[in-house]
């Protein structure tokens, strides 16, 4: 019930892209992401849309609901271009819009931005749409493994991550509940002149703190006298396993790897 | 056989030097085998000997042991591996992602093989009747679920003693009630020694003994029966008995008890037995 | 201030994989002046009905109806800040809500909001601390020193300086020991009848509601289960049993009492004194 906040938000299904090791997943949208930047033609860009197009299809989300998450980036996408358009002055002129002349060099540039940023916003927020935050974690915490020589606190960061993914709906609902108990005190978070509706966060700050702070000393104690003693002789639950899948999809990612570097001569 | 579990000896207790006792020097013991209930209203200091039973704190004065080893900074983690222990705050205790990584917690702490753990995940969850939320994350579990969770997290380390720190406090009827059912189950089941700690005189009845707190010290230590006979005392020190031994207390001038009923059932079978010698 | 709801509906995150009906066509009305209780289990739809009652939700279908105040489903409500003036909200686990430096800050906040004047403010503040049980000479204490008893009392009085004329309780004992919910709840009623509030618990307790309310609407899935006087609806044995509901442990009793023995006492919120005292006469009667 907390947020309609949307981007980021896991979905569940039983698809393929959800079942993949999160590993697999992250270093390929990673990989996806720098790829992005070699699209040069509008072909290579074709392909690109293409692929991420259909791997979204393949997550089972619908793809309404996944454009829908892109909602809040819409508008930025759109300046981007705008700002191309109006702003670069390369190649001819093609028309004119009350007095602004808009180059074809302009026009092109604009679009191709404007398409990057697309592409990586739809294929990252993937990432978050197929694969639990916890998994992210453990992800995050085996890639950075080689880490611990150094002396780097990988465990401590993990345990943090998963903590911080555990309590974050927690703590909405909280403030949800305590901006309605102020709301019902009078307090009006939405109207005012700014200088008011920065003095009502007080309220609502003071209350989450306070409670944040309790919530971290029960926490603490509660895992202290369940054993926590920190990351020295822990086994894991949590395992991750590379499968047939994700060689298969590795196997498929470059294909279209190749096929962008083809696209991009023509 | 029965043998002392948990001995406190003249334990006194401060949180700080300036403050007053929380503790004034409590004496008592538990036996293996026993489910003790520790009562108290809110600030009795109840709460306190449950978190100086597995070195959450020490005393000031006076010593603990726990299974014949005294509770010091040096014991703890040998202390913690035969205390479990559920708090009041469904939320606050709840560490993993899931319910799965929730009761898995205590084991990887201990450093348990991962076959193991997944044995023991299962048996746990079943003992408390969660076995089907496996993979529910807290926010979606209601708060007698995520207590029941935190008593399977509790049962996986396999301890000798299970402390319930108000763990219904905060929950609505129904959660209540799963929480006190697990608990008889649990009795039934596995003999596990019991403490639990509560203001609520309905949530005694099933124990073995009771031991009240008031202002620090200990009130009294008695049987739920016995207790729920002395409604006017319990009154002075901000405790209610419930329904049944209010009307019973009133009874008695003119029915005989042969001993304190602790349900209706026994209330109105001792009124029938009354009723029909005529 | 009367109330009604009709076939009010509400829906958490509409047309998103995470919709929830919480509440399906709730018809009800409550009379000014009249104590009603709302029961059901977590999840049944109570906290969002009464986050209707001050406007923080608004009805996806349906129209609610509060004193002069309307509100209608697709429509943006006017003074919405006058309807929370109007009806004051004691939500769970008030103490959560304080934030001020002083105890007297914190109760003036939400007069303050509502555009009390000081003096106003000033005449309130040992006003309501006398209804709270509070002593005056805490005022310019922090309410974080204080225990949680008291952080809860004061958050009270801080709703009840906005001199609401409905007051919305939501589970006001949750957490408190017997000898504390006894206090809290007697002096709900105690306000009740002496400012002649109009009054809304809303409670898991079958034994509050039958004590204190007159009124009683059962929820169950975001539905009206059951709705009538206290008396009605609480011997209602089998209607509660579908919802999981136990009927108050008094009337269990005097049920059983009547099953068994033959013995027919009815309910009229007697004490238990005076209920013991039947129990005998109807005893020594029969021998």
């Amino acid at each position: 019930m907390a947020s309609s906040l949307i981007i980021g938000q896991y979905v569940p299904e039983e698809s393929v892209v959800h079942k993949l090791d999160p590993r697999t997943k992250i270093v390929m949208i990673f990989a996806f992401v720098i790829f992005v930047f070699f699209a040069n033609n509008g072909w290579s860009y074709l392909w690109l849309t293409a692929f991420s197009i259909g791997a979204a299809l393949s997550t089972k989300i619908k793809l309404r609901y996944i454009a829908r998450g892109l909602k809040p980036v819409w508008f930025l996408i759109v300046f981007t271009f705008l700002l191309h358009l109006f702003v670069t002055r390369e190649g001819d002129v093609l028309f004119d819009i009350i007095g602004f002349p808009i180059y074809t060099g302009a026009l092109i540039q604009g679009v191709q931005i404007s398409m990057r940023f697309f592409l990586l916003i739809l294929v990252t927020s993937m990432l978050t749409l197929t694969t639990t935050p916890i998994e992210i974690t453990d992800a995050i915490e085996t890639l950075l493994h080689p880490l611990k020589k150094v002396k780097f606190p990988v465990h401590e960061l993990a345990l943090m991550m998963s903590i911080s993914l555990r309590f974050i709906p927690t703590l909405m609902q909280e403030t949800e509940k305590i901006s309605k108990a102020q709301a019902s005190r009078g307090v009006d978070f939405r109207t005012g002149p700014l200088k008011e509706r920065i003095q009502a966060v007080v309220p609502l700050l003071v209350p989450l703190f306070v409670s944040a702070f309790k919530r971290a000393e029960e926490l603490a104690m509660a895992m202290e006298a369940r054993g926590y003693k920190g990351g020295e002789g822990r086994s894991k639950l949590r395992e991750l396993e590379v499968r047939a899948r994700d060689y298969l999809a590795v196997v498929v990612f470059i294909l279209m790897i190749v096929g962008l570097f083809l696209l991009r001569d023509m | 056989m029965q043998e002392n579990q948990i001995v406190f000896k003249n334990v006194s207790f401060r949180y700080q030097e300036d403050q007053p006792w929380v503790l004034k020097n409590v004496s008592f013991s538990i036996q293996s085998d026993e489910w003790v209930a520790i009562l108290g209203h809110n600030g009795s200091g109840k709460s306190t000997i449950a978190k100086l039973m597995n070195g959450l704190l020490f005393p000031d004065q006076g010593e603990i042991f726990v299974h014949g080893i005294e509770v010091t900074p040096e014991t703890i983690w040998d202390v913690r591996a035969k205390v479990g222990m559920v708090f009041q705050n469904p939320d606050n205790q709840f560490v993993g992602t899931t319910v799965r990584d929730d009761v898995a917690f205590g084991l990887e702490n201990r450093g348990v093989d991962r076959l193991v753990m997944i044995k023991r995940i299962k048996e746990s969850l079943e003992a408390v009747s969660m076995e089907d939320y496996l993979l529910h994350e807290p926010h979606r579990l209601s708060g007698g679920q995520k207590q029941r969770v935190a008593i399977a997290g509790v049962l996986a380390i396999q301890p000798d003693l299970i402390i319930l720190d108000e763990a219904t406090a905060m929950l609505d009827p129904r959660g209540r009630k799963e929480i006190i059912s697990t608990v008889n189950n649990l009795r039934v089941e596995t003999r596990v020694n019991l403490v639990t700690i509560t203001h609520d005189l309905n949530e005694i009845v099933d124990a073995d003994r009771v031991i009240v707190m008031n202002e620090g010290e200990v009130w009294i230590e008695t049987s739920p029966r016995e207790l729920f006979a002395k409604e006017t005392e319990l009154r002075t020190i901000g405790l209610d008995v419930p329904f049944v031994a209010k009307v019973t207390n009133r009874l008695k001038d003119t029915v005989e008890f042969s001993e304190q009923p602790l349900r209706q059932k026994e209330l109105i079978d001792t009124l029938w037995t009354f009723h029909s010698q005529t | 201030m009367d109330i009604s709801f009709t076939d009010v509906s509400h829906i958490y995150q509409q047309n998103s994989p995470f919709e929830y009906h919480a509440l399906k066509d709730l018809s009800f009305s409550i009379p000014s002046g009249k104590f009603v209780a709302i029961v059901g289990h977590t999840g049944s739809g109570k906290s969002t009905l009464i986050q209707h009652l001050n406007g923080l939700l608004r009805p996806t279908k349906g129209t609610i109806e509060i004193g002069d105040y309307r509100l209608i489903a697709g429509e943006k409500p006017k003074e919405i800040k006058g309807l929370r003036k109007k009806v004051g909200v004691v939500f769970q686990y008030p103490e959560h809500q304080l934030f001020e430096e002083t105890i007297a800050k914190d109760i003036a906040f939400g007069p303050k909001n509502f555009g009390a004047t000081d003096e106003e403010i000033a005449e309130r503040i040992p006003e309501v601390m006398r209804a709270v049980n509070l002593s005056e000479t805490l005022l310019e204490r922090s309410p974080f020193d204080l225990s949680g008893g008291q952080m809860r009392r004061v958050a009270i009085a801080g709703v009840l300086a906005m001199n609401p004329e409905v007051l919305v309780l939501d589970e006001p004992t949750a957490g408190l020991d017997p000898k504390g919910q006894q206090e809290i709840m007697d002096m709900f009623y105690q306000l009740h009848h002496d400012k002649g509030l109009t009054t809304i618990l809303v409670t898991h307790s079958m034994e509050d509601a039958l004590k204190y309310a007159e009124h009683v609407i059962i929820l169950e899935g975001g539905r009206k289960h059951l709705e009538g006087d206290v008396g009605e609806v609480f011997t209602q044995k089998q209607t509660l049993k579908e919802v999981q509901l136990d009927v108050p442990e008094v009337i269990q009793f005097l049920m059983d009492l009547d099953e068994r023995m033959g013995i027919r006492i009815p309910y009229e919120k007697q004490t238990i004194d005076v209920l013991s005292n039947q129990i005998k006469q109807h005893l020594k009667a029969r021998r």
